[in-house]
């Protein structure tokens, strides 16, 4: 060691490290562009008009005629209000009804003693394994025996039980301490008004991740939508997006889609942005994609 | 007494959906598996036997279907675990620009996968009036012109892995950064005053510590891609078969229902297929994992 | 090697981002550490003690002032090239790593001319591990190990590079009451056997106290006093070092000097030829008390605890700062305390005095 070969080591790492984050920020950025420019471009293509687009064999990256004509043809052409209206329902019913389920169940499991929970909640658990893949089969089957196709009930019942979130909720509805029970007992709060006023508060984080998931997978679901719904009057977006690719607007109206498609997007990223925070660690904690 | 009804009143609600739409549907599955020549509309069969399976597995389009989902798995998996992973340490070692950064990435596990579809559809696909932005942008470069959504089957598998991967990464990123954030950086100073150089940093400490988050992601991203199917709808459209970009579960739902549907027996086979497959890889990675991935 | 810091000061940004005032965490630390030495860098928690230590180390990087290794200035090497071992608070072994492998680690880091082989590699930790005295472990892993087993293999780890400087964090402060004092004996063994330069940061001044050569004596990032150990019990600098060493702790009373005497509630306990009059704080160590039927400081009895070899005796005065005096005088000393009332008279040498406007030592 000495001074001279000291100076020349400081000079290399100071030079690395600034080499890197440079490099780092560069990465970074490439991969910001690579998810964010679909984005742009659905909003930048729905706002060029038809002949426009159309006229550009090389597409230009802005424009400087914005136009809200796509998407007016994009509500008025197809059935696209039909189409959200029918999501928002599916949606806050889904959820609504599923929330009841799971809570109840995992109040069972949690709370409750009954003869036979233990073997009932491996049973639960073990279902945690079989893919819905394996399941659509017989529920469109059966879906179509009971005269379901087509309506609401058809598309939400299959859906409104979750093994996966009864179980998230009893391992947290667990963690309350055993004290407060008792003193509810003490006070002479009944099982349901303590589940209500106590259980339910104190897991409240959990319980909106689990919403959270649910709208999200709600707002996206396609396959069993699609399998059970061939009139548009009870198309969700996802099928309406489909039914728009192949048959709408009579020829193909790219930026008029491109409107569908921004309209479609709105919802859910508007309240990611809102609830990102909340979001995020929701899906850390118990999410994952399909 | 009262405890036991409560709690199973509590219980019915979940247990009567879970019978009547998993625990039937799962013996059902298996029993339209090996019921030859059901025909949906008069309920009738004629035998039982595994013709079924036999059939399915002939089928130039279950092969197809088989090979597409196949290479899907083995290209998309380890490709996106490894971006994901770069991403995530690059993310980590980054504290102005994070939270944007993390939050930009997150965006595609918010979205519609049908509707963004297609948006890179008409960012692929060649149309009479354009050759598609990024075919455009490979002749400026010198490339060929190339039609990715109905040109050569590896221009089609291209968008198909690059979209794959495009969608589940924000998951895959989300939950390494919090695993590396979940590291003592005391790890890392011990490191450092050793003169550990960074890839052996990676290699010996970060990437044991974070091995059972990397292998849960191996684990779901493999029973994810094997049942890959809205991308490739959203890409490709409804008809898979003629597209030739057909997936198993594809092939399950085409077997069902639409044009070439009312086959629930050959749709079983199928979907058993694919199950016993998933199953199997599954297996063999938890056998892999318990050699490899460090648990404290 | 002998380490040189000079003016050398680390300032934070303070964590409440409304203060903008900074936190000094060193404050122009200017001192020199003799090689070959077990130092204990000494401070109540928070007063920037392990700063101090991340500097030498190279972790953090000073905001002003330079530190020298011998001749060679470090101040912008980066602790790679330092060449020092560290041992963490809570030891930083890898744990999924066996203790073999740990110890190992560093060495397979060398590149170039300094590359070890195999076999060479395994007799440096053999070395390594003998020195500790873990041979026995080498093929467990840390959680299977207890925390004193744990703290030997960091410090193997740490020496089998064979650092230039030793650098310890709170070594001793993870560990039981027992294991801690086999360990800091340990911790001294090592020192003497190898004869590196160590540093260890502590806020127990009995630990400092009873195993390093020099103290230094810190508080909110400033250098208090620095010496052998029993200079700084016997000749504090302030009242600080002076309340900060010693158990029981010293016992602080407010007082005057008059005339060349030390006065307690206007009672003459204590010649101080010379001093000029003026307020004083008058620190008396617990051993310096003589039961004395007509002593000069007579206090309020209490009680009086046995603890076998000495006795305590517990008291109160109004004059006395802090909640209660307490006395050691030994076990066989009659203590005479009917009236409620006990009197002691002072050994001279045992007594400080601070000035109690700046508490700086006032020497008689």
């Amino acid at each position: 060691m000495n001074e001279s070969e000291n100076r020349k080591i400081e000079i290399r790492s100071a030079v690395q490290k600034r080499l890197g984050k440079i490099g780092t920020h560069l990465f970074l950025s490439l991969w910001g562009i690579i998810v964010l420019f679909p984005f742009y471009w659905m909003i930048l293509t729905s706002v060029k008009s038809y002949g426009s687009y159309n006229s550009e064999y090389v597409p230009k990256f802005f424009t400087l005629a914005p136009t809200m004509d796509n998407y007016i043809t994009a509500f008025t052409a197809v059935p696209l209000a039909r189409y959200f209206f029918n999501t928002f329902v599916f949606t806050v019913v889904t959820t609504a009804i599923m929330m009841f389920v799971v809570i109840l169940s995992a109040f069972a499991f949690a709370r409750l003693d009954f003869k036979g929970k233990d073997i009932l909640f491996s049973m639960f658990l073990s279902l945690m394994m079989i893919p819905n893949e394996l399941v659509i089969i017989t529920n469109f089957v059966t879906i179509t025996n009971l005269d379901l196709r087509n309506t609401f009930l058809g598309l939400i019942l299959p859906s409104v039980t979750s093994v996966f979130y009864i179980y998230l909720l009893k391992e947290n509805f667990e963690q309350i301490p055993e004290e407060l029970y008792k003193a509810a007992k003490v006070d002479g709060t009944s099982d349901f008004r303590y589940l209500w006023k106590v259980m339910l508060p104190i897991s409240k984080p959990t319980i909106i991740t689990i919403i959270i998931l649910k709208v999200i997978e709600c707002w996206n679901s396609y396959v069993w939508p699609r399998l059970i719904t061939d009139d548009s009057n009870y198309f969700l977006v996802s099928n309406g997006i489909q039914e728009i690719r192949e048959n709408g607007f009579g020829r193909e109206n790219v930026p008029a889609m491109m409107a569908a498609v921004v309209v479609i997007s709105v919802p859910l990223v508007v309240l990611f942005l809102i609830f990102r925070r909340k979001i995020m660690a929701g899906v850390a904690r118990g999410g994952t994609k399909g | 007494m009262k405890k036991n009804l409560t709690a199973w009143l509590c219980l019915l609600p979940a247990l009567l959906f879970l019978l009547i739409f998993m625990v039937y549907p799962l013996v059902d599955v298996l029993i339209y598996s090996f019921e030859e020549g059901y025909n949906f509309a008069s309920g009738k069969f004629w035998g039982t036997g595994f013709y079924n399976y036999s059939y399915v597995l002939h089928d130039p389009y279950f092969i197809q279907a088989l090979k597409n989902t196949f290479i899907i798995v083995i290209i998309t998996v380890p490709l996106s675990t490894g971006i994901a992973l770069l991403i995530s340490l690059e993310l980590s070692s980054i504290k102005v620009l994070r939270d944007f950064f993390q939050t930009v990435y997150f965006l595609p596990y918010v979205t519609n996968t049908l509707a963004v579809g297609l948006v890179f559809m008409i960012l692929f696909k060649k149309t009479a009036y354009s050759d598609g932005l990024i075919s455009l942008l490979i002749q400026f470069f010198g490339g060929p012109s190339v039609d990715f959504i109905s040109g050569p089957y590896w221009a089609k598998m291209f968008v198909m892995c690059f979209y794959t991967i495009w969608i589940v990464l924000p998951f895959k990123i989300l939950i390494l950064t919090a695993a590396l954030a979940s590291v003592n950086p005391m790890y890392y100073k011990a490191a450092q005053v050793d003169a550990t150089p960074k890839w052996r940093v990676f290699y010996k400490i970060t990437l044991p510590m974070i091995s059972p988050m990397v292998f849960y992601l191996v684990i779901t991203g493999f029973i994810g891609a094997f049942k890959a199917y809205s991308d490739e709808v959203a890409l490709f459209g409804t008809d898979l078969n003629a597209a030739g970009m057909n997936t198993i579960v594809g092939y399950v739902y085409d077997m069902l229902y639409g044009n070439s549907g009312g086959y629930p027996s050959y749709a079983s086979a199928a979907a058993l297929i694919l199950f016993t497959i998933v199953f199997t890889i599954t297996t063999i990675n938890l056998m892999v994992s318990k050699k490899t991935v460090y648990y404290s | 090697m002998k380490i040189v810091l000079k003016h050398l000061t680390k300032k934070f940004p303070n964590r409440n981002k409304k203060i903008k005032d900074e936190v000094i965490a060193v404050n122009d630390f200017d001192f020199e550490i003799e090689g070959g030495k077990l130092i204990g860098l000494l401070g109540p928690s928070g007063c920037g003690k392990s700063t101090a230590l991340n500097l030498i180390c190279g972790l953090e990087k000073p905001t002003e002032g330079q530190i020298f290794f011998d001749d060679i200035d470090v101040t912008n090497l980066p602790p790679e090239n330092r060449g020092v071992g560290l041992v963490f608070q809570n030891y930083a072994l890898y744990p999924h790593l066996t203790v073999r492998e740990n110890i190992r680690f560093p060495l397979e880091n060398l590149r170039g001319k300094d590359k070890l082989s195999k076999e060479e590699m395994e007799k440096r930790v053999q070395e390594a591990a003998a020195l500790v005295q873990i041979t026995e472990l080498l093929d467990r892993r840390p959680s299977e190990m207890s925390g004193g087993q744990q703290q030997r293999v960091a410090i193997a780890r740490a020496l089998v590079k064979m650092p230039r400087v030793l650098l310890l964090d709170e070594p001793l402060s993870n560990l039981d009451a027992r294991l801690r004092l086999q360990t800091r004996e340990e911790l001294k063994r090592i020192q003497v056997e190898t004869g590196i330069t160590t540093v260890f940061v502590t806020h127990d001044q009995e630990e400092a106290m009873s195993i390093s050569d020099t103290i230094v004596v810190m508080k909110d990032g400033v250098l208090q006093q620095m010496g052998k150990p029993q200079e700084i019990y016997d000749e504090p600098v302030n009242l600080f070092v002076a309340k900060f060493l010693g158990t029981p702790q010293i016992n602080v009373f407010e007082g005057k000097v008059e005339g060349g005497k030390v006065h307690i509630d206007d009672k003459a306990v204590l010649d101080a030829a010379g001093v000029s009059d003026r307020e004083v704080y008058v620190a008396i160590r617990p051993e310096g008390f003589i039961v004395d039927k007509n002593g000069a400081l007579t206090c309020k009895f209490i009680n009086r605890e046995v603890m076998g070899r000495d006795t305590s005796v517990v008291a109160l005065h109004d004059k006395f700062l802090g909640d209660n005096i307490r006395a050691i005088i030994p076990s066989e000393e009659a203590v005479d305390h009917e009236d409620g009332t006990v009197s002691f008279s002072l050994k001279p040498f045992k007594v400080r005095l601070f000035d109690k406007a700046t508490e700086e030592r006032i020497k008689l």
